[in-house]
């Protein structure tokens, strides 16, 4: 018999496995990381103290990136080379681009991937590559902090990122050499820290300006359970867009052409405006009016703007927020007056204007007490832990959603929505096709994510051929393909012949994401000895999973044996046996081949736990229900 | 795009029907309360964070099972689609494609909310305009969802045939939305 073990709530029986995680917060201004220890969550500062890591980074053809606030007086002396905002670009086509900037601050080139690249001084650089130099700085921040290597982090976007923007940061973590355990949202994450903060139960909205994204999210808090109910945004609108207008009232009023500007003088002149811009804008959440003085060539100018005025250049882009915080809230059935609080997120939020507008609309004082640009790093250091496996008897779980339509495209340029916006993750819908030309074998889907009704005003996810098809009359093939979206939001398809029962299982590769062989191009140029790593790692990497395996199915055999008969048992133990046997070689796709045939076999057990599992937690409840 | 499809839920795994998955009876009057208590309960047990140290294949079923509560839990959730699920119930397949016969009064109403939804962009302020339309169209539809619910609070009792037709009034509606709806993100576009 079993001795029972006792532990405390909420510790691990085995303190020295706890796993150390950390939240990253990837800003389009400001980057920061945060981790839980000894039960409480805190950002992790620099070596100088600093919490707040400026997303800037300088190239040099001599020497090593720099990050931070050691490269933001590259912007002025060296702004080709020094790459701020990165993630107003990420998953983004140069089309998309130049289509959204008013002016480009850099030197871009297309590319065969659709990856547009920054030309700077230590040669191209995607966008991807830029947020990993960030991520690395934070990485090694975290490791020297807490004195060993990361299991994992969580790395907040923006929840009305698309499929694109979430991939290219997924891409990022990993380039980075950061195991993601979960891409969170940021209001959500928000939510989390606020939350458990002030043990607050109810509906609540989060409304988070960031640097260059708007967001506002709808969610329900109950014992530890955030529902999110609706989300919506801007993923091109944040505070470097009010620093513009203000830079652009500067201009009008110095008599300062605003055409595009290339010449790197004249860039120069043009950084010095708008931190000018800035810095006028920060001012003014303090003061009623501030003073703005310009050097160009030696010649001093000097301005005053007062809040009156700042409000007046500002309101419309302020205005352009709140249609988004009406759709949420109708898309989340909640009346305003359910609305128990709105969160306060974002450096922006503290823009006077701003405040006294969302208390306008939300007929209600925002939560301003909190800190703005900290709380989300803070909250997805809380999830990290969780996910880490720190907390097994935790009541925390985030239910997040779709934040925009996906849908194919139809004939005429239209779109059928095949998941709306707004569904709970994971999701899974399926949809069948037929073939409409006799022995036709392939055919072709584009999937498109968007609310829009035609294909153009969408935003394009990724082509995708179903191939192999086998020949038959037309319209008597039954072709069913299933959109997936995971916990991340990320989507995957998959699709299946039904009357053949082939399948290809195709992850629908986004068009403006990097191909793998680029992903490992770039692995492979960031290290030594690179082939051998690559090598050593993906061994390591299956060895683990096989440990995982081997050690989770012993485990439920134990619990849930019962479940089998003679039969299955032996055939799974079989295929485990063999498992065992060559875990401990050095052939990767051995290891590859041995967990797939188990998982095979063990598919029908898996699944099994997984309902007993629904049963046991209802029947518990359901008890729980007649005691009170 | 190669056409004709059909619309159907991954539903592999799950035996029970959606009410019972819930522990809730099979009708249209449900217990909102328990409804979103118990799709707590049952995340709690399946979501794919509970075995973010599991293999890959356990996140993998637990990816799936998520999927089908959630599913689920949506189509309860949502008084239209929950009136569908009963009437599909019954073993009756609802047609979306069949153009039923109108009552001549709702017609008249379903022209005048579609003249105020094309006058809304020359309107003086379309914003203020649109908001009226949806919250008329919010209006109708809680008074079809209430004759609903009159026919299937006793689902094995129910009218189907007047069920249906009410549902086609309510696709009526859901046209004129997602129509106000566009409008809206054009709106939204050109601020």
């Amino acid at each position: 018999m079993a001795l029972l073990q006792i532990s405390e709530p909420g510790q691990s029986t085995k303190p020295h496995e706890r796993k150390l995680a950390a939240g990253i917060d990837l800003g389009t201004t400001n980057s920061l990381v945060a981790s839980v220890r000894s039960g409480q969550a805190s950002i992790l500062p620099d070596v100088n103290g600093l919490e707040l890591l400026p997303s800037i980074v300088h190239y040099s053809a001599d020497s090593k990136p720099i990050v931070g606030s050691d490269a933001k007086q590259y912007k002025i002396s060296d702004p080709l080379n020094t790459i701020s905002s990165v993630k107003r670009y990420m998953g983004r086509s140069l089309k998309d681009i130049q289509s959204k900037e008013t002016s480009l601050h850099y030197d871009f080139i297309e590319t065969d991937s659709m990856v547009p690249r920054i030309q700077t001084a230590a040669g191209a650089v995607s966008a991807i590559e830029v947020s990993a130099q960030i991520l690395s700085v934070l990485k090694q921040r975290a490791e020297i902090t807490l004195g060993d290597e990361l299991s994992g982090v969580v790395i907040t976007v923006p929840a009305y990122f698309d499929d694109a923007q979430r991939q290219a940061t997924k891409d990022a973590g990993k380039l980075a050499g950061l195991n993601v355990l979960r891409l969170l949202n940021e209001p959500t994450a928000a939510a989390v820290a606020y939350g458990l903060d002030k043990g607050a139960d109810g509906v609540i909205a989060v409304y988070d300006l960031g640097g260059g994204t708007f967001d506002i999210s709808i969610l329900r808090l109950n014992k530890g359970v955030f529902e999110v109910l609706a989300t919506a945004g801007d993923t091109a609108l944040g505070g470097d867009d009010f620093d513009h207008l203000i830079a652009q009232w500067i201009k009008q009023q110095l008599d300062i052409s605003n055409e595009l500007i290339t010449d790197t003088q004249e860039k120069s002149v043009n950084n010095q405006i708008i931190n000018a811009a800035c810095q006028a804008k920060q001012n003014l959440t303090t003061q009623q009016s501030t003073t703005i003085e310009i050097n160009i060539d030696g010649v001093k100018s000097t301005l005053e703007l007062d809040l009156e005025q700042l409000n007046v250049l500002i309101d419309p882009l302020i205005k352009k927020t709140l249609v988004p915080c009406r759709r949420a809230l109708r898309d989340a059935q909640v009346e305003l007056e359910e609305v128990s609080a709105v969160v306060m997120v974002g450096g922006s939020t503290r823009v006077l204007r701003v405040r006294e507008k969302v208390a306008e609309h939300f007929q209600q004082d925002p939560m301003v007490d909190i800190n703005p640009d900290t709380v989300v790093a803070i909250g997805a250091a809380i999830q990290a832990d969780v996910l880490a496996g720190n907390k097994p008897d935790g009541d925390l779980l985030l239910l997040d959603v779709v934040p925009l339509s996906l849908g194919l495209e139809t004939m005429g340029n239209l779109v059928e929505k095949i998941i709306p916006r707004n569904t709970t993750i994971p999701v899974a819908r399926a949809q069948e096709f037929t073939t409409y030309k006799d022995g036709q074998t392939a055919m072709s889907m584009h999937v498109v994510q968007g609310e829009r009704e035609l294909v153009s005003d969408c935003r394009s996810l990724g082509r995708f051929s179903l191939k192999g098809i086998p020949p038959l009359v037309a319209g008597s093939a039954r072709i069913k393909v299933t959109f997936q979206v995971d916990a991340d939001g990320l989507l995957h398809v998959t699709a299946r012949e039904e009357t053949t029962g082939i399948e290809s299982g195709i992850e629908v590769k986004p068009s403006f994401g990097l191909t793998d062989t680029e992903i490992e191009k770039m692995l492979l140029d960031s290290m030594e000895h690179a082939e051998e790593d690559v090598a050593a790692r993906m061994l390591h990497e299956q060895q683990v999973e096989a440990t995982r395996v081997i050690e989770a199915l012993a485990a439920a055999l134990e619990d849930d044996g019962d479940m089998l008969s003679e039969e299955e048992r032996h055939s799974i133990e079989t295929a485990a046996a063999n498992l065992v046997e060559v875990v401990s070689g050095n052939d990767d796709r051995a290891i590859k081949n041995a967990i797939q045939e188990l998982d095979k076999v063990a598919e029908v057990f898996v699944s099994r736990r997984m309902d007993s599992n629904i049963r046991k937690a209802m029947a518990g409840h359901n008890v729980n229900e007649f005691e009170a | 795009m190669d056409n004709t499809r059909s619309n159907t839920n991954s539903n592999k795994g799950l035996t029970q029907n959606y009410f019972e998955l819930f522990s809730l009876n099979v009708s249209f009057d449900i217990d909102l309360k328990k409804l979103s208590e118990n799709f707590r309960v049952l995340q709690q047990a399946v979501h794919p964070d509970r075995f973010a140290n599991a293999s890959d294949q356990e996140r993998r079923i637990s990816v799936q099972r998520a999927a089908q509560i959630n599913e689920a839990h949506q189509v309860l959730k949502s008084p239209q689609r929950r009136a569908r699920y009963l009437i599909e119930l019954q073993g009756v397949v609802f047609d979306d494609q069949v153009n039923p016969v109108m009552a001549p009064i709702f017609l008249m109403q379903q022209m005048e909310l579609r003249e105020a939804l094309s006058d809304v962009k020359s309107s003086a302020d379309p914003e203020a305009a649109l908001v009226k339309i949806l919250s008329d169209l919010k209006f109708s539809r809680t008074e079809i969802l209430n004759k609903l619910g009159e026919q299937l609070n006793r689902p094995e009792h129910a009218n189907i045939e007047k069920a249906s037709q009410l549902m086609h009034e309510l696709q009526f509606l859901d046209k004129l939305q997602s129509e106000s709806e566009l409008i809206e993100e054009e709106l939204m576009d050109s601020l």
